[in-house]
């Protein structure tokens, strides 16, 4: 711990603590973030300078890069931030509740069942009722998987062990559903659904953006109040319930949040592996286990990652345009497997 | 552990009863299916073939090699899970969850994708080379510890490899469209349209490993008592893992190699037939052959009539079977031990 300062009013009635080192790496991800935003648009053929993305952004800039930056680039840097800070978000508040370091929305079969209600949607509605509803699809796919996890792991209580066995044989029968509506679709919507399965940015538009941000207005909020409770949830079942919390009830919440928040932002970037359990453990390692610190540095760091997968993913291989969900899960399943071998006397 | 045949003689009928179960998964796999065909076709087609009757061509040509398949690839699961299972001690051990279809799967796309590999041999030894990989690090990943092997961490490792490897196979698919459609059969498992031919270069192979496996159950009942009391009564321990690892890796990656990624019958059908037969390694490991091949096959039937004229992967038909099973198996059969 390093430098900290108190704020208290006179009588105590309110009173916290700020670690200074936390919260000025917590404002440089944002600024950092910020700075992504308007510098990232420029990346690729042709090249722009952020103060033109500004221009352009803020309606005031060159006619013929307004296109290119407006309509094609700046929504697909801020789509990958934003979803990115949903999943970052997610798995910290995950990782928090299941006292787990490998727990993360994609392993406990969360994602999973977002995809199968995605791929059934693109399947089999979207072309009567148009890409719009696709997050409500995903998110109830996510809650209905989720719920089932928790119910299926419910034996007076649910404790961390149990809920990723569980998660993880959820996750391999949400595997075998997606599968067998891919073998049941013509070509076309299979080769569709499979793109967006593996995580793409490709289509991004401010679309996107509209449909995501209300849940992130929504969840994220809530959550940075609730982290005073995930840091009591973290000690164990048995401390927190002596704390006086309610372990179980609290623990629903904080799933279910956690559970939007990945639904939503996976309902518009696709199934990208392996960012909501990464992002915590930089987060971590940056702001300590505080989770008033951890979850919006979860979060920023999140949305680095994805934004940066993304601009590899779309200049690297130029012209063809690869899902960053390859890149986050060729990094991520590697350091999931260090997590494995650091933790090897946990399991 | 209780078990529902406790004495010899109502094991010798239960076993007869598991052979005539799989003789009539086997026969149904003839009858069923999109081309109806009648009793006595089969009769034909066996002692008087007539080549320009359709009927005879679709069950020399499709069905019996559909059913043969099923029957040595479910034989050869069933086997591969009950060895994992009596090595690890560890109830949730089967082929699927150590990672190694994932492994295999990975190389057999490849294969198809960057090296064009067009023989079937070739692809199917690439498969091997995959399901040894991901077994060995899963195998690894999961006995490192002071504990040594938990459950947990072999189904963690096992999830890790998994999507490692399924990530990997998305990005050959996705720089590769047109293979997509070529392997998209072959990723969820399936034992339609296959010809025997590729199963005759791996068939000694097979016969050795369950040849082998028939006759270790004195081994394995020694060494369930627990490797410390094994190796003060004289076993070789090490010696008895290493078989057991290689058979495995040759079981399961060759049922890979020939049908993808079937997933779950290693892990349902010992804890079946070790709930009929009880932990008799002699008993065990004949029955899950019998009952494994049985399982298969009539999945294969079910999958193929469910959604009639098209058909279901077989292998999404064994993880929907499956995945119940493990989430009981998780919850219920971890504690007890």
């Amino acid at each position: 711990m390093g430098r900290q300062i108190n704020i208290r009013t006179k009588k105590n009635t309110i009173s916290f603590q700020i670690d200074l080192k936390s919260l000025i790496i917590t404002f440089l991800l944002m600024a950092l973030t910020i700075s992504a935003l308007f510098a990232g648009p420029g990346f690729g053929d042709p090249f722009f300078s952020p103060v033109e993305i500004g221009q352009s952004v803020f309606g005031i800039g060159n006619v013929g890069n307004e296109f290119i930056i407006n309509t094609l680039r700046f929504p697909r840097a801020a789509v990958s931030l934003l979803a990115g800070f949903c999943l970052g978000i997610a798995g910290a508040i995950l990782q928090g509740i299941v006292r787990n370091p490998l727990a993360s929305p994609d392993i406990i079969g969360i994602t999973g069942g977002a995809a199968v209600a995605a791929v059934s949607y693109i399947s089999f509605f979207q072309d009567t009722f148009g890409i719009q509803w696709l997050p409500f699809a995903a998110i109830a796919g996510a809650l209905l998987a989720s719920l089932l996890i928790y119910v299926i792991s419910w034996n007076e209580g649910v404790t961390p062990i149990r809920l990723v066995l569980i998660g993880i044989g959820i996750s391999a029968a949400m595997q075998a559903g997606t599968m067998l509506i891919l073998t049941m679709v013509p070509d076309y919507s299979a080769s569709q659904a499979y793109i967006w399965m593996t995580g793409s940015i490709y289509g991004a538009s401010w679309e996107g953006l509209r449909l995501l941000l209300p849940w992130a207005l929504l969840i994220v909020p809530l959550i940075i109040m609730y982290s005073a409770i995930l840091n009591v949830q973290e000690l164990g079942d048995d401390t927190s319930a002596g704390l006086g919390l309610s372990v179980q009830k609290h623990r629903l919440v904080l799933l279910l949040s956690s559970v939007v928040l990945a639904g939503a932002a996976v309902s518009i970037v696709g199934t990208i592996g392996f960012v909501g359990l990464v992002a915590p453990h930089i987060a971590r390692l940056l702001v300590g286990r505080s989770f008033s610190y951890l979850l919006p540095s979860a979060g920023f760091i999140g949305g680095l990652i994805v934004f940066l997968a993304d601009i590899v993913a779309r200049t690297a291989f130029y012209p063809s345009d690869i899902p960053a969900g390859i890149f986050t899960a060729g990094v991520g399943a590697p350091f999931f497997i260090f997590l494995l071998v650091k933790h090897r006397n946990k399991f | 552990m209780s078990y529902l045949l406790k004495t010899n003689l109502s094991k010798i009928i239960g076993a007869a009863i598991a052979v005539l179960l799989f003789l009539s998964a086997f026969l149904s796999s003839l009858y069923f299916g999109q081309t109806a065909i009648v009793v006595d076709d089969i009769v034909q087609a066996f002692t008087s073939f007539n080549s320009s009757s359709t009927n005879h061509i679709v069950i020399l040509e499709e069905r019996l090699p559909r059913a043969v398949l099923g029957s040595v690839i479910g034989a050869c699961l069933a086997i591969a899970g009950a060895l994992m299972q009596a090595l690890t001690g560890n109830p949730l051990a089967s082929p699927s969850i150590f990672g190694i279809n994932a492994g295999a799967l990975f190389f057999v796309v490849l294969s198809i994708t960057l090296f064009s590999f067009t023989s079937l041999v070739h692809i199917m030894w690439m498969a091997l080379l995959g399901a040894t990989a991901a077994g060995v690090i899963v195998f690894m990943l999961g006995s490192l510890g002071r504990e040594g092997m938990t459950p947990i961490k072999v189904v963690l490792a096992g999830a890790a490899i998994s999507a490692l490897f399924s990530s990997m196979t998305q990005a050959m698919l996705v720089l590769d469209e047109n293979g997509l459609q070529q392997v998209l059969f072959w990723l969820t498992g399936s034992i339609s349209g296959r010809s025997l031919d590729m199963l005759y270069p791996i068939l000694p192979f097979i016969v050795v490993a369950v040849g082998v496996s028939m006759f270790m159950g004195n081994a394995l009942n020694v060494f369930a008592t627990g490797e410390d009391v094994a190796k003060n009564l004289g076993q070789k321990t090490t010696l008895l893992k290493i078989a057991i690892g290689v058979i495995v890796i040759i079981l399961a990656g060759s049922s890979v190699s020939i049908a993808g990624a079937i997933g779950f019958i290693g892990l349902v059908v010992p804890h079946i037939t070790r709930g009929i037969f009880g932990p008799d390694h002699r008993w065990l490991i004949p029955l899950c052959a019998v009952l494994g091949a049985s399982l298969l096959v009539s999945a294969d039937v079910v999958a193929r009539l469910l959604i009639m004229p098209e058909e279901i992967p077989v292998g999404i038909m064994t993880a929907l079977i499956g995945t119940p099973f493990f989430i009981y198996i998780a919850r219920y059969g971890l504690t007890k031990r």
